[in-house]
């Protein structure tokens, strides 16, 4: 649609112009979020085409019946018309039948749940395309990304091939946080005991902000990360590095890790413990001690 | 006797000097300031010798338009302390960037940020809707009280004591650093072991305990106080979006006061209801808060359509266009109210279906909303409109609102949403719809019936002052926050790392300092007004040529209202009443039954407020002992059965005379 | 303003025009004790839907711990319920009492209310009591958070209900079967057989239903 294209610039314009800011959700890198900002110029501007008459109607009544304005009708009993009231809920039910066409649509296509169907406006995902996972877990208060089919696992740095599609499985550790990317993918809760799923693709290379984008504590503010877009060559060689890091993330470096702690320098881990992430996410790896009862129960599926 | 360390323990649960904040400056002096400033208000009670007085009309009152009146003043004392942290936030994060850390460490930021979002919802816009619903819907139906007078003080004492609560905790240990709504697990005992949970669970429970009581109350009255002819489509606007509002109100607190008692137990006894561990569901808290907390925005949106109805009717000098289609719009609100509560969590991971159906519903409140957008335009059309105070807020209000809605209907489309949900966005929007709609609404009200209340108009220079301050301070405050909404920058950060950020900070802190200037014009203007209250007296009781109810009476009104019960014939009544030219009665008067003053309702409410306070440091033997007082003292109250009296036709007659001769004096 | 206060603008004789405008003769709204009472218990209801509703998302989530099929003694509560649907009963025969002007008959019947109410809620703790003792205690699972919740806010409002009906009693006994009491007693009565409805909803949704494998 180029004329929605024209006419997001123009909407954008006096904000750009200020101070040539970086408006990431409008102009994004991967494509779901490219589709998530384009539906946020789309549903502004179909509420436009009733908001801004109606402002001007606003300034021109009040300008025009002010008290000063003798000539202007004053009709101090006229209060029904039946066409004017069909046409005042008409008009915003017809703004939003269209708009809530456009949601039922989008919401089904955009489902984070859902595997992607094309990596950006004019490719589809190729059928077999094996997308990569990454299992991330929030903890207090850094980022911890466990990469299965590549064996590592990374705090507080994530990377990933461009035009790979990408499978989050998110879980947290003990309070609620959100994983966002702005410029890859709209957020997801990451909740303890409980996995969310996320599908992305990144299409450009590049360095960009992830966040906790839900409040979770004292660390929360620096609770960043950052995300690398790479070429499959450059991947490779940041799969090596972790690899050639040595370090390992065992049950015992997992509780150790898990403590809460602020600001954490990424770290590399070039193997980690078998089930660690199902360990997790079955509250199997709180360093608490269950009862012998529930922790067989809940923990039967991971052994230690 | 107190060396006995488990005896100690039983009295003093938790509490001990180290709970005294006297390690941090910004506290203590602020406790300095209010420790003076309180012994000033003590020494000139005691000096003007004003003690009887205050007990006896204003805290022991019955009169629901003195109770109005108190609620307003708690809303606006509360609104400085609710301020206070905004500029406090909003300072902090102009200046916390790369190597600055600001002045707040996030221990004291995280605090303000909560207690800022509890202050402003519960004990500065609830007290001034309750407030303004509690003066004026008696009035607008020709009632001579609400139907329970005494629930009525009781209500009002719970809110107050549960703003001390909240007011307490900033001098004695601290308050909750999880959010205003204080989802677990964060919340819970083993993130958040200290006491600043339990204040915020008790204050809540205790005000949200009077502001279910007063819902109540105020269903009950509408609906069965309304003087004779008044049948419900004729009712003023405001009362209608009053009954709406109060029935939210009854359908939506039980739910919030279930959820903190739940998370209480959680916390108290160890129950596993918001747990990560032994079966509890965190999300079930999310979704229950949401489905009292959602209703709880339109019970505050609403009361303030209903200011806006009443102002452009009469500032335009015309009947209300659609008065049919503004009552159907407010019930259709009511009830979609209840369907939309998980457009708060689109992104916690409900299928699309789920997503889907909440965004449209969401979508479809603002079709009514619309309407009513449409109906005061069209009130102003072919009107004569009169640019008095109320009138520049109900106009700031729509263009303002308009902007707030268009943003809230964008963040009910969840692909939308996962892309601004939690960030500066939101904050803008419901700072949008919360000041551009609802503060903007009881500024109006106020001003509105200001003159009503207290005899006297208020000037309008500092009036004006306040609103342009206001006004452009909010665009000042909140547009730059869209901006870095959409820069995907989050909220509730302390610090932040781009420096490219700080200028939007900059303008936004600007912004609130606008807004400062325009809250200090308010008190000037109330100042000002007060001094100058001779020329601005309102001798009529009609300073704006009205068309409700409540402008046929005197200003202030007599304690009993109305010497006689009006017959109602036209959903403007007082414009009816003065079209077929009414005459004031001027004989016939009868004694006035009316209800008698109470302190039981104060003494109540402070019973529960040192419960709630024992409770909160685990005091286990005060909060015994205080429990068992506040039920005796329930018990107690129900055996006085000399509730009421009369007001002797004499009493009427001077009173109704006095006013014969202050009209006469100024035709 | 001058001619809406003028006294010789008028057309009709005064009597006739003040009578359009306002009722001349004292006016009492009705009460509204009995909606208030309503509308409370509405909202009160809505606490226990809460708690229901807890009940429905956690009543399976054991935490390895005992299910309602291992716990329940339906024996007991049997006994229980019928302790309680009696002693709605026996409140209903009260308020004939009451229509009859029969003060003693009236606190009898509101005795042997208040007897079987206090024996509901001396079952309920019984039970809690053996719950807690056998380790199934309110901290063991969320199921049994919930279950606790339900159950005990149910008994808490029975354990009112029966302080109130001992002060009504006491309040009878001081002034009559005044007017004030009379409504007193219709909203305690309101209050009672409200309790009863949950119960029904609480015996067979957490007890016949959770004692089911």
């Amino acid at each position: 649609m180029p004329s929605l294209k024209n006419f997001r610039g123009l909407l954008l314009l006096p904000a750009a112009l200020l101070t040539g800011c970086d408006l990431v959700l409008l102009n994004p890198s991967g494509a779901v979020a490219a589709q998530q900002g384009h539906l946020i110029v789309v549903a502004t501007v179909l509420m436009l085409l009733i908001v801004v008459p109606v402002m001007g109607l606003i300034v021109l009544f009040a300008w025009r019946y002010r008290n000063s304005n003798s000539r202007a009708t004053y009709a101090p009993d006229w209060d029904h018309s039946t066409q004017l009231e069909l046409l005042i809920w008409a008009a915003p039910l017809l703004i939003i039948i269209a708009l809530g066409a456009v949601t039922w649509i989008s919401t089904h296509t955009l489902d984070p749940y859902r595997p992607l169907q094309r990596l950006d406006a004019r490719r589809p995902v190729a059928a077999g395309t094996q997308p990569l996972t990454v299992e991330v877990v929030a903890l207090d208060w850094k980022w911890l990304f466990i990469y299965p089919e590549q064996g590592i696992a990374v705090v507080n740095d994530l990377a990933a091939p461009v035009d790979v599609p990408i499978t989050f499985k998110i879980t947290a550790s003990s309070v609620m946080n959100s994983f966002f990317i702005p410029t890859l993918a709209g957020q997801i809760y990451a909740m303890p005991g409980m996995q969310t799923e996320l599908h992305a693709v990144m299409n450009h290379p590049g360095d960009y902000d992830g966040f906790s984008a839900n409040y979770s504590g004292a660390g929360f503010s620096g609770m960043r990360f950052k995300f690398h877009g790479m070429s499959a060559g450059d991947f490779a060689g940041w799969v090596q590095k972790a690899k050639a890091d040595g370090k390992v993330l065992g049950r015992a470096d997992y509780l150790q890790l898990q403590q809460p702690s602020e600001r954490e320098p990424v770290r590399r881990y070039a193997t980690v413990a078998t089930g660690l992430y199902d360990a997790i996410l079955n509250r199997c790896a709180t360093g608490n001690e269950l009862t012998p009862g529930i922790r067989d129960h809940q923990c039967s599926t991971t052994p230690n | 006797m107190l060396d006995h360390p488990e005896l100690k323990r039983l009295v003093l649960g938790r509490l001990t000097w180290d709970a005294i904040p006297f390690h941090e400056p910004i506290l203590l002096w602020t406790f300095v300031a209010v420790a003076l400033g309180a012994a000033g208000v003590v020494a000139a009670v005691t000096y003007y010798r004003l003690w009887g007085v205050l007990w006896r009309d204003w805290i022991t009152s019955i009169d629901h338009k003195k109770i109005g009146i108190m609620y307003v003043i708690l809303g606006l004392v509360m609104l400085l302390r609710g301020f206070s942290d905004a500029i406090m936030m909003r300072a902090q994060q102009a200046i916390s960037f790369g190597h600055s850390m600001g002045y707040l460490p996030p221990h004291h930021y995280d605090q303000i940020f909560t207690a800022h979002g509890v202050i402003m919802i519960f004990f500065v816009a609830m007290p001034l809707v309750t407030g303004l619903m509690n003066f004026i819907v008696p009035l607008q139906i020709g009632a001579r009280d609400v139907a329970f007078p005494f629930l009525n003080n009781f209500s009002f004492w719970m809110t107050t004591f549960g703003a001390a609560l909240v007011m307490m905790s900033l001098f004695v240990g601290e308050f909750a650093r999880t959010g205003w709504l204080a989802y677990p697990p964060l919340s819970g005992i083993a993130s958040s072991p200290d006491v600043g949970v339990d204040y915020y669970i008790w204050s809540l429970q205790i005000a949200g305990v009077g502001t279910l009581l007063s819902g109540i109350n105020l269903i009950a009255t509408i609906v069965k106080m309304r003087a004779p002819g008044m049948t419900l489509m004729k009712m003023p606007v405001f009362t209608w979006t009053a009954l709406c509002t109060n029935v939210l109100i009854v359908a939506a607190f039980p739910v919030l006061t279930a959820v903190l008692a739940l998370l209480a137990l959680d916390r108290y006894v160890g129950t596993s209801f918001f747990t990560n561990d032994f079966g509890g569901n965190p999300m079930m808290y999310v979704n229950l808060i949401w489905i009292w907390g959602h209703p709880e925005v339109y019970i505050l949106i609403l009361p303030a359509f209903g200011v806006f109805s009443e102002v452009v009717a009469t500032f335009s000098g015309k009947r209300l266009f659609g008065y049919a289609s503004m009552v159907y719009a407010t019930v259709v609100i009511t009830i979609l109210s209840y369907l939309v509560w998980l457009h708060h969590f689109f992104t916690m991971g409900s299928g699309a279906s789920v997503n889907s159906f909440f965004g449209i519903t969401t979508m479809i409140i603002s079709i009514p909303t619309g309407a009513k957008m449409f109906n005061w335009l069209f009130t102003m059309y072919r009107g004569r409109i009169r640019f008095e105070l109320p009138m520049m807020w109900t106009i700031g209000f729509m263009f303002t609102f308009m902007i707030g809605g268009m943003t809230g209907v964008l963040l009910a489309v969840p692909p939308a949403d996962f892309a601004l949900h939690n960030s500066l966005f939101l904050v803008a929007h419901f700072h949008n719809v919360i000041i551009g709609g609802v503060l903007f609404g009881m500024l109006a009200g106020i001003t509105y019936w200001f003159p009503k209340a207290f005899g006297y108009r208020l000037d309008p220079f500092w009036g004006k002052c306040s609103f342009w301050f206001w006004i452009t301070g909010f665009w000042f405050a909140f547009m730059p926050l869209y901006v870095l909404g959409l820069m995907g920058v989050t909220r509730r950060l302390s610090h932040f790392e781009d420096p490219s950020l700080q200028i939007w900070f900059q303008i936004a802190a600007f912004g609130a300092v606008l807004i400062l200037l325009g809250i200090l014009s308010f008190i000037v203007q109330l100042v000002v007004s007060f001094r100058r209250r001779e020329s601005l007296r309102d001798t009529t009781g009609d300073p704006w040529d009205g068309r409700t109810l409540e402008w046929s009476t005197s200003s202030p009104p007599p304690a009993y209202n109305f010497a006689f019960t009006p017959r109602i014939h036209d959903t403007d009544t007082w414009a009816d009443m003065k079209r077929q030219r009414y005459i004031r009665p001027q004989d016939g008067f009868n004694a006035i039954h009316m209800p008698k003053n109470t302190g039981a309702g104060f003494v109540l409410a402070a019973l529960s407020a040192v419960c709630a306070f024992a409770l909160i440091w685990q005091m286990w033997l005060p909060a015994g002992i205080a429990f068992v007082a506040l039920l005796s003292a329930i018990i107690v109250h129900t055996f006085n059965y000399d509730r009421d009296f009369h007001i002797p036709a004499d009493e009427v007659v001077r009173v109704e005379n006095a006013r014969t001769h202050l009209l006469a004096a100024h035709v | 303003m001058s001619e809406v206060t003028s006294p010789v603008a008028s057309v009709a004789p005064v009597a006739v025009r003040s009578a359009r405008f306002y009722v001349t003769s004292e006016h009492h709204p009705e009460n509204g004790t009995l909606l208030g009472f309503w509308l409370y218990l509405m909202s009160d209801c809505l606490v226990f839907a809460c708690l229901f509703a807890m009940y429905g998302v956690l009543g399976r989530s054991y935490a390895a711990g005992p299910s309602g099929a291992d716990l329940f003694e339906l024996p007991l509560v049997a006994v229980n319920t019928s302790l309680l649907l009696l002693s709605s009963i026996t409140y209903g025969v009260a308020m004939l009492e009451m229509q009859r002007n029969r003060l003693l008959a009236t606190l009898a019947w509101l005795g042997i209310t208040g007897l079987l109410g206090a024996g509901f809620v001396g079952v309920e703790l019984h039970e809690f009591a053996n719950l807690i003792h056998a380790g199934a205690g309110p901290q063991r699972s969320a199921f049994l958070s919930s279950f606790f919740t339900l159950v005990g806010t149910h008994g808490l409002h029975v354990s009112v209900g029966v302080v109130w009906l001992v002060t009504m009693m006491v309040q009878l006994t001081q002034k009559g079967l005044i007017p004030e009491n009379r409504r007193r007693l219709l909203c305690l009565s309101m209050f009672w057989h409200f309790l009863d409805v949950v119960w029904i909803g609480v015996f067979t949704f957490v007890y016949l239903m959770g004692a089911l494998p």
